[in-house]
């Protein structure tokens, strides 16, 4: 058996993390996850829901030492609370918050007595070990389960580090903007910090203006880890920004222009992440440089027909990505958008197919689909459209229907109420005949 | 740090359909300002917005107004919890 440390810090001072009340050295988190680890009850698996970073950090930690499971669903509604209980029916959530509406036991994340902090023997974590399950969507509305093991992991997210130019000598502070529950935060805050020694922000940043607090916070170099959601933002806001040695943006590819306006603004480069839920990350650019991905070392494609699977590097079983991908190179590719069936809004990612298959088993509901419009622009958020007959059916009540089962940003925007949906003579549901009926809408809204 | 200052002056009437219009106009939302009521929820099941919309909306408030939104330490979603606590924020914090 071969095992890996928690952390690549090796002085049990070196600072780990940055909170409000100032940093966070390696022997303080030791003894904090020794704390919490004695507070665990006995259920293996756990809901990791604290929304200030470092607590999601010492939670990770202390269940990593104590052998239990983070579970890491894409979103929290009932409906897959729910599911989530099916899947491992002893599980706890650990939660921050002082509005905990989870239908499940929780643990309260403590205050911590750290005059303590004396034990700092960094934990060793079997490879083999399951730390993590994350869930994708699923093609039938059951969230599928993606099993992650710390080996995989760490071998990832230093070659990311690696890439990204995150391993050097000064040690950096990462500010995310990303849930650290979500799999791109999870690995580029989170587990970047602990494995490229450096430290991560505790706070999640919303608000331009909160960005720049947050970054001012902490001292230079600093990382903003990032989206094109909250880019756009923060540059439009136009703030005087702090120094930044490097921006990183995943979620969805950045259009050039938005690419070269951050690099200009923040005066420092950006680097983008390609992965997805199941494999992780696999590949990163520079936009301002090339259009082209570079694939992690060891990481290759398995084309047959239509279908690219990745495979190699850490990546345990060959695994068909959402999105159209034109190998160019052994090493480089390039994306031509994603596959039909996939949207992908802000970072959250589902299945058409689902969505329409949920809609349809709605009591009240006769037939049903969803539509995604072109997008108008590669920076902006395009929302999904439905279109329903469910004669007697209130929106309000089909709304708040689909509001138990799915994100929020799948709401349809416009919910469209018809008497049949267009469909051609074999029962099937043309794109253009969709794209038709919501054109005629759009011209005909309300003063 | 005057982040966490509640605002202490109150939006007129004409100030929160001003703000409804903003969002109607921003977010291309299906509804008219009228059918948006000052206490009800922005978020979920009232107007349905997401964070998305939140921060689409808080780039047009904060250019419109000339000033910038923070997250309230006590409660992530108060500026945003219904039109009037947003048009109350607006009054107590716009430059213009």
């Amino acid at each position: 058996m071969s095992s890996l440390p928690l952390v690549s810090h090796v002085s049990p001072d070196s600072i780990i993390a940055w909170r409000a009340d100032g940093a966070v050295t390696l022997r303080q988190f030791l003894a904090e996850v020794s704390q919490l680890v004695a507070r665990f009850p006995a259920g293996s698996h756990l809901l990791n829901m604290c929304s200030d970073r470092y607590r999601f950090s010492v939670g990770l930690a202390a269940a990593i030492v104590a052998g239990k499971v983070s579970l890491l669903p894409s979103t929290h509604t009932p409906d897959v609370v729910r599911q989530i209980k099916v899947f491992a029916p002893e599980v706890f959530c650990l939660t921050d918050s002082d509005h905990y509406t989870v239908d499940l036991p929780q643990l309260r994340y403590p205050a911590m007595d750290v005059s303590q902090a004396d034990a700092c023997a960094i934990p060793q974590i079997d490879s083999q070990q399951r730390i993590a399950v994350v869930f994708t969507s699923g093609s039938t509305g059951t969230p599928q389960p993606h099993p992650k093991t710390w080996g995989a992991l760490v071998s990832s997210v230093q070659a990311e580090a690696l890439r990204l130019g995150l391993l050097r000598n000064t040690p950096c502070t990462l500010i995310g903007t990303v849930p650290p529950q979500h799999m791109y935060g999870f690995e580029s805050t989170v587990l970047m910090a602990w494995l490229s020694g450096n430290a991560l922000g505790h706070a999640q940043p919303f608000y331009p203006a909160d960005i720049c607090q947050a970054l001012a916070a902490v001292p230079a170099p600093r990382v903003l880890v990032s989206s094109p959601v909250h880019l756009r933002a923060l540059l439009d806001a136009g703030l005087a920004l702090p120094e930044m040695a490097l921006v990183v943006s995943a979620t969805a590819p950045l259009s050039a222009q938005l690419a070269q306006d951050i690099e200009a603004r923040c005066n420092a480069p950006l680097m983008e992440i390609y992965g997805s839920t199941e494999t992780g990350l696999i590949a990163t650019r520079r936009p301002t440089q090339s259009a082209e991905w570079q694939l992690l070392p060891g990481i290759k494609w398995v084309v047959e027909g239509d279908c690219v699977r990745a495979c190699g590097g850490h990546i345990e079983t060959p695994t068909a990505m959402n999105d159209r991908i034109a190998p160019i190179t052994d090493e480089h590719f390039l994306l031509h958008g994603r596959l039909a069936d996939l949207v992908n809004i802000a970072g959250k990612r589902h299945s058409l197919a689902s969505l329409d298959h949920l809609l349809n088993t709605l009591p009240g509901v006769v037939d049903g689909a969803f539509y995604m419009p072109d997008e108008a622009s590669p920076d902006h958020v395009t929302r999904l459209a439905a279109c329903v007959v469910a004669p007697g059916m209130a929106a309000a009540a089909l709304l708040a229907a689909l509001r138990e089962r799915i994100d929020p940003v799948f709401l349809p925007r416009p919910l469209l109420f018809v008497d049949a949906l267009p469909r051609n003579s074999t029962g099937k549901l043309p794109r253009t005949a969709l794209q038709a009926l919501f054109q005629t809408h759009g011209t005909r809204k309300p003063a | 740090m005057q982040n966490n200052q509640k605002p202490t002056v109150s939006s007129t009437t004409d100030l929160q359909r001003e703000v409804a219009e903003l969002m109607i106009e921003c977010l291309n939302l299906e509804v008219t300002a009228d059918q948006i009521t000052p206490d009800a929820p922005l978020y979920g099941e009232g107007l349905g917005l997401d964070s998305i919309d939140v921060l689409e909306v808080a780039l047009t408030v904060s250019k419109r107004y000339g000033l910038q939104l923070r997250t309230d330490s006590a409660d992530n979603q108060h500026i945003f919890s219904s039109l009037r606590s947003l048009s109350d924020y607006i009054a107590s914090q716009r430059t213009r």
